[in-house]
This record gives C-alpha cells, structure tokens and sequence, in this order.
C-alpha cells in the first residue's frame, strides 16, 4: 500500500484512509480489519474469490444501507466518510460504478442526471449549467463512453444490456467527475468488447487528480487499465499487495496459493 | 335551543330555501326533476349503513352525513381573479372555458367565444331557462336521481352547471376546460356541480373537467357528469381533482356510448379529505371503446376511492383501465373496477390494470379489478399490485449525489410517467409532469431508519 512503501515521502493528502474496517451484514462479520490508503491519481484493484468481501467494501463506501461498521474508520479527504449520507459522499467525490446497476421505469435519464449534477455544482460552489451548456456535455460524454443517443431517450437503464448498463455507469463517472471511483466488479457479465470500451474509459478517464480503486474477481480486466496497485482480498482483509504483477501471479496460482502463502484458512 | 336535525332534514330545510329562490319561467320537467330527487333522497338518504352496502364498503360517508352544510342560494359575493387559482390547475389562455363559483356560472372568468358554429357551450341555468331540448333530451337519463342519494341530492338542488353539445359531424378543435371552483365561506357550504355533454354522430371534443378548491376548510361538492357519445363520437376527458384537504367530493360520471364511438379519458386526483369518483360507462353498440386511466396521489389522512365500471352490453366493444396510485403518510385509497361483459358482447376485449406505490408502512390500499364475463368469445384481463419504493433505486439516485427529496421526487414521477404519457393533450400532460415532479413534502418516501 501507498503508505508502506517505504523511505518515499509522500507530502500529499490522502484521499481515502480505510482503517482497521471491520462490517458485518446481520449476525455475519465481513470485512475483518481492512486498511487501505488511496492518493489522487493513483489506480488500485482489488482482487479477491467470492465472499471475501468486495461487494461488501464497495457498498459500504458507497453508504448503502444495510451494513454496520462494527470498527475502524474511513476517512475521505480527511473527513469521516461513514458519517455522511451517500448523496453527501456522492457531492464530495465519491462515486460507485454498480455491479449491478438499477432499472429507473419512467426515470428520465437526461432529467436524472441533470439533477444530479446540478446538485454537485451547487456543493462545490459551481453555478448549474444551463439546459444547453448540460446537453452539449451530455453529448460530448456520451460520445467518450460510445453510447448511442437512443438509449438515452428510454428511462434510466430500462432494458438496457448488461454491458450497456455498464456503460452508463462509464456515461455518469464521466460526466460527475468524482474524485474517487469505486468500480464493483463493473468487469462481470461483460463479454470482451464491452470490457475493453469500459477499460478505455477508465484510461481516459485516469489523472492526477482523480483515483480509482477496481474491485474484481478476475484478472482480465487488468489486462486493459494497469493498475499502480494490486490488493488481494481475502476473508475480509487485504493480504497481500504489490504491482501489477501480483494480479497475474494471483491468476496464475489461483486464490488457494495466496491464502496459503499469506496464512490465512483456506 | 335548535332542534337537532337528521342528515335528511338537513338538506330539505335547504331544499325549502333552494326552491322559493328559483328563477320563474323555468320548465316543468326542470321542477319535477328536482321534485324526484328530493324525494328520492328523503327515501334513501346517503349510504351510511355498512352492512350489506357493497358499493359503499370501503368508503365511510358517515363524516359527511353527519357534517352540517349549507347551500349558498344567492350568488357568490365575489368573483376570484384567475391570478388567484390559475396555478392550481392546467389553465391554458388560448382554451375555451367554462368556469362555476360555488356551483354558479362565472361569465367574466369563461370564454366561449372561439367555439365553431353550432357547438353549444352554455351553463345549464341558462339552457334550462331558454332552449332545454337538448337538456331535456339527456338530463338525468343517464345519471338518475336513483342510483344513490348523492345523484338524488345533485338532481333536487339542480341549478347550474355546464351544458356541451357538439353536433353530428363537428369537431371541437380547441380543447375545452370546465372549471368548478368553491372558495372559502365562513361556515361549510356545499355545491352541486352538474356537467352534461352530448356529442353527436362524428363530433368530437377535448374536455377537461377541473374540481379545484380554494377553501382551505370543510366543504362537500357533490358533482354529477353525463357524457352521450353518438355514432363515432370522439371523447378525450379529462378529470381533475385538486380540492381542499377538508374537502369531501362525490362524483358521479355516467358515460353512454352509441355505435363506434371512443370515451378516453384519464383522472387525476389530488386533495379532499374524503373523495369518490364513481364512473360507468354503458358501451351499447358495437364497435365502441373506452379507456378509462387514472392517477391518485393520496396524503395524510386522506381517503380515495375510485369506483370504475364498465358494462359491454353489445359484441366487438374494447375497454381498457390502468390506474396508479400513490399514497403517502396513513392516507387510503380504494380501487374498485367492476367489468361486466353481457351475454350478448361477443368479441369483447377488456383489461383491467391498478398499481400502488406505498410511501409508508401506514397507507393502504385496498384494490379489487373484477370481471363478470357471460359471454363466452372474450378476451380479457385484469391485475392488481402494491409496493413500496425501490430500496436499491432510491439508493442508486442517491449515490449520484440526490437528496432524499429529489430521490423520491424521481421515483414518484416515474411512477406516475406510464399515465402521464397516456395523457394526448400536451398542456395538460406537462402540468401533470411538473406537478408530479414538484416539491410535495407530503409525498416524501419515509425511510426504514
């Protein structure tokens, strides 16, 4: 992880501090103690079997309902994440590409995301663009994530694919411009084309300012956006991290190896 | 001390009032109708008892039974400014219109003056005093004295109200808005609007019917529409509903439908502490079809009940209903739709569709879709569902960064959207869009913590 890497300095803000995070979903511990440091710019997947508990940090980040953070702390920016609202993380910079994005029946896209928008200038001081300056954007982030005009003319994802679901998950990122996007498992249910243009996305969407932390249970996704970072999820805690290489070994040894080679119950 | 009267007594001492008050030079069919319902009502009273009451099941109309409401006889005081209402309904300049003030004709708040020759648009007390053969014709045929004391009521007090008549082969271009509006009076008044419009053989019309409160406290519009479709006549209506939250309203809509012709008309109701809107529609011809949808938003301690029937009496006839409801905080609403398919209307087509969105674990709905078929060459259909919001949508709008608000906005007015764009009439659709989209507090999605 960024901060362990040893002599370096780095006199930059974090943007995200995950410490110690312990989450249970009902009477079920998931997350066991999980610590990770993102600064801007940097890139981090985070690879892990089933049930290790990726959907879990994703969610939890996000502040979907239905979790309780037993112990430990996140901090965003220096401000306590777990405190805030998730249309408040939302405002601030944080943002969730949903494994699963949901259907909106008669939700108009356009409409949704104007709003949206507009209620993330108004936090960040911005004046909200006029009805002309939004569909010229539109149009223009449209274009970036190779979306056709026509599904935005249907209610948010309604009978959309799963990769054009995906993709407009791509569409919103590009167009709220987060700080931090936490991607959950945006990989599954993709077949090849759809996960090279989401991973083309992420590669334009990359900068200095912006993070982005991958949650995946496959490796092929990093075959298009090379991570700075790789973090092994298992049983509710990262245990092991490294480059980019970590992810291929991971898929070439398989998850078993890693719990074995970090000591963990198999 | 005053004696203590029953709810009957009530309205006669209103009626001996109402009566001495009228117009000379009247009709006699005008003085015996009055005379039929008032002793019609004395017979039946208003549909208080519970047991055995079918109709009146799930809707207690003990509150308005009990409520005491006087009947202004003299004409409103004073007119509103249409600054005053104009926002609270699909107001369109370039509309025709027909307004009532506590149940009397507004002259300097209508305008009739775009409508083709030959079309007829005239508040009744007008028709009833000079020409009445068309009211005469149509008048209380269809909605009569005797379906329950509320049309007993509405036919004993007739007074005013507004008369169309399209004739054969006339098409209305310019939608038309009847307005019934009551303003606030010291104590509790009641008014009997009365609608009749009668299309004859390929006339066609744009009608929007509007109940509009101004009064913030009790009052009880006790309304009566009937609608004659001739031979290819062509209907779009409009109901709309936004009384006051003290509000009662019953209304009663009959609809008769000749051969070929189309009734398609959508409601939307809002406001009224206690509202009834019962439509029948009698499809007695081969070839006619009605589409009958509705949109409900219900508040508070607020009671809806939407009682939609519809007889196919010949072969080769089609209907369909679709109706949503929203309703928020310990508000209940009723959805009763009743499809009969005669043994005679083969070919029938016929669905029958009521959605409910609850916004709390307090409001309740209560919705019973049911076909009566005899015939055996049918095709038909009917469901019913009730749910609360989409827990995972409403977090997916506010991971984007939406408040709670504005999340239940959304999910609100996409609930409502398959009615909305049912609605041909633009206006009327994108007043519907925004009102629905507004900030309503009331309509907030309560979360579970």
């Amino acid at each position: 992880m960024a901060e362990m890497e040893g002599s370096k300095v780095d006199h930059r803000e974090p943007l995200l501090t995950v410490r110690n995070l312990h989450v249970a979903a009902g009477e079920v511990e998931i997350l066991k103690g999980l610590d990770l440091t993102v600064y801007p710019g940097e890139v981090h997947a985070i690879m892990g079997p089933n049930g290790s508990g990726k959907s879990t940090l994703s969610n939890v980040l996000a502040g979907k309902p239905d979790y309780e953070v037993t112990d430990g702390e996140v901090l965003f920016q220096g401000r306590d994440l777990l405190a805030m609202t998730p249309d408040e993380r939302a405002r601030e910079g944080l943002f969730l590409a949903f494994q699963y994005p949901v259907e909106l029946p008669g939700v108009r896209t356009r409409q949704f995301l104007k709003s949206a928008l507009d209620a993330i200038y108004q936090h960040r001081g911005r004046k909200p663009l006029s009805i002309r300056e939004f569909d010229k954007l539109f149009k223009e982030k449209m274009q970036l994530v190779q979306m056709s005009p026509e599904l935005m003319q249907r209610s948010v994802n309604e009978g959309f694919s799963g990769g054009e679901k995906k993709r407009n998950e791509m569409l919103q990122l590009a167009l709220l411009d987060p700080k931090l996007a936490v991607m959950d498992e945006t990989d599954s249910g993709l077949d090849i084309d759809a996960l090279r243009i989401v991973a083309e996305c992420v590669n334009r969407l990359r900068g200095p300012e912006r993070a982005f932390v991958l949650v995946t249970h496959y490796q092929r996704l990093l075959n298009y956006i090379t991570p700075d970072f790789v973090h092994i999820l298992v049983d509710g805690r990262l245990v092991m991290s490294g480059g980019p290489e970590l992810a291929l070994e991971v898929e070439s040894k398989g998850y078993d190896w890693v719990k074995q080679a970090a000591g963990v119950g198999s | 001390m005053a004696p203590v009267l029953t709810d009957v007594e009530k309205y006669l001492t209103d009626f001996q009032a109402f009566e001495q008050a009228l117009p000379a030079g009247e009709a006699a069919w005008v003085r015996d109708l009055r005379r039929r319902g008032i002793a019609r009502f004395q017979e039946v009273g208003l549909p208080t008892a519970r047991k055995g009451n079918e109709r009146w099941k799930y809707t207690n109309v003990g509150p308005i039974a009990s409520a005491t409401f006087h009947h202004p006889v003299a004409a409103p005081a004073r007119t509103p400014a249409v600054a005053e209402f104009r926002d609270l309904l699909p107001w369109q300049e370039d509309w025709l219109r027909l307004v009532f003030v506590d149940g009397r004709f507004a002259p300097e708040l209508s305008d009739t003056a775009g409508a083709p020759d030959g079309v007829r648009l005239d508040s009744l007390a007008a028709a009833l005093t000079s020409d009445g053969q068309v009211a005469e014709q149509h008048l209380a045929r269809y909605a009569t004295p005797d379906i329950d004391g509320f049309t007993a009521l509405n036919a004993a007090f007739l007074r005013d109200g507004a008369l169309v008549h399209v004739p054969d082969g006339v098409e209305l271009a310019t939608p038309l808005l009847l307005v019934y509006l009551t303003t606030e009076h010291d104590s509790p008044v009641v008014t009997y609007p009365r609608t009749l419009v009668v299309l004859g053989r390929n006339a066609a019309v744009t009608l929007v019917e509007a109940y509009v409160g101004l009064a913030a406290g009790r009052y009880f519009t006790d309304a009566v529409t009937e609608v004659v479709l001739d031979e290819g006549a062509r209907a779009h209506h409009y109901r709309y509903l936004r009384e006051g939250a003290e509000a009662f309203h019953i209304g009663t809509t009959k609809v008769h439908q000749g051969r070929d012709s189309t009734f398609e008309s959508v409601a939307f109701e809002m406001g009224c502490a206690i509202a009834r809107n019962d439509v029948h529609v009698l499809l007695d011809d081969p070839g006619a079809s009605c589409v009958l949808n509705g949109l409900y938003m219900t508040a508070g301690t607020q009671h809806m009940d939407n009682d939609i029937n519809i007889d196919h009496l010949k072969p080769h006839c089609s209907s369909s209903q679709y109706w949503k409801g929203i309703l928020a905080g310990r508000s209940r609403a009723v959805y009763s739709g009743r499809v009969v398919v005669h043994r005679d209307a083969q070919k029938t087509y016929a669905t029958q569709a009521d959605k409910n969105l609850l916004l709390s674990e307090e409001a309740e709905i209560d919705t019973k879709p049911s076909l009566f078929i005899y015939a055996d060459d049918v095709q038909c259909t009917h469901g019913a569902t009730a749910g609360h919001i989409d827990e995972d949508a409403y977090f997916y709008l506010r991971s984007r960064g939406l408040d709670a608000e504005t999340a239940s906005r959304l999910l609100i007015n996409g609930f409502a959207r398959e009615i909305l764009d049912g609605i041909s009439l633009a206006p009327l659709r994108e007043y519907l869009d925004r009102l629905t989209s507004s900030s309503l507090p009331e309509f907030r999605f309560s979360e579970r913590r």
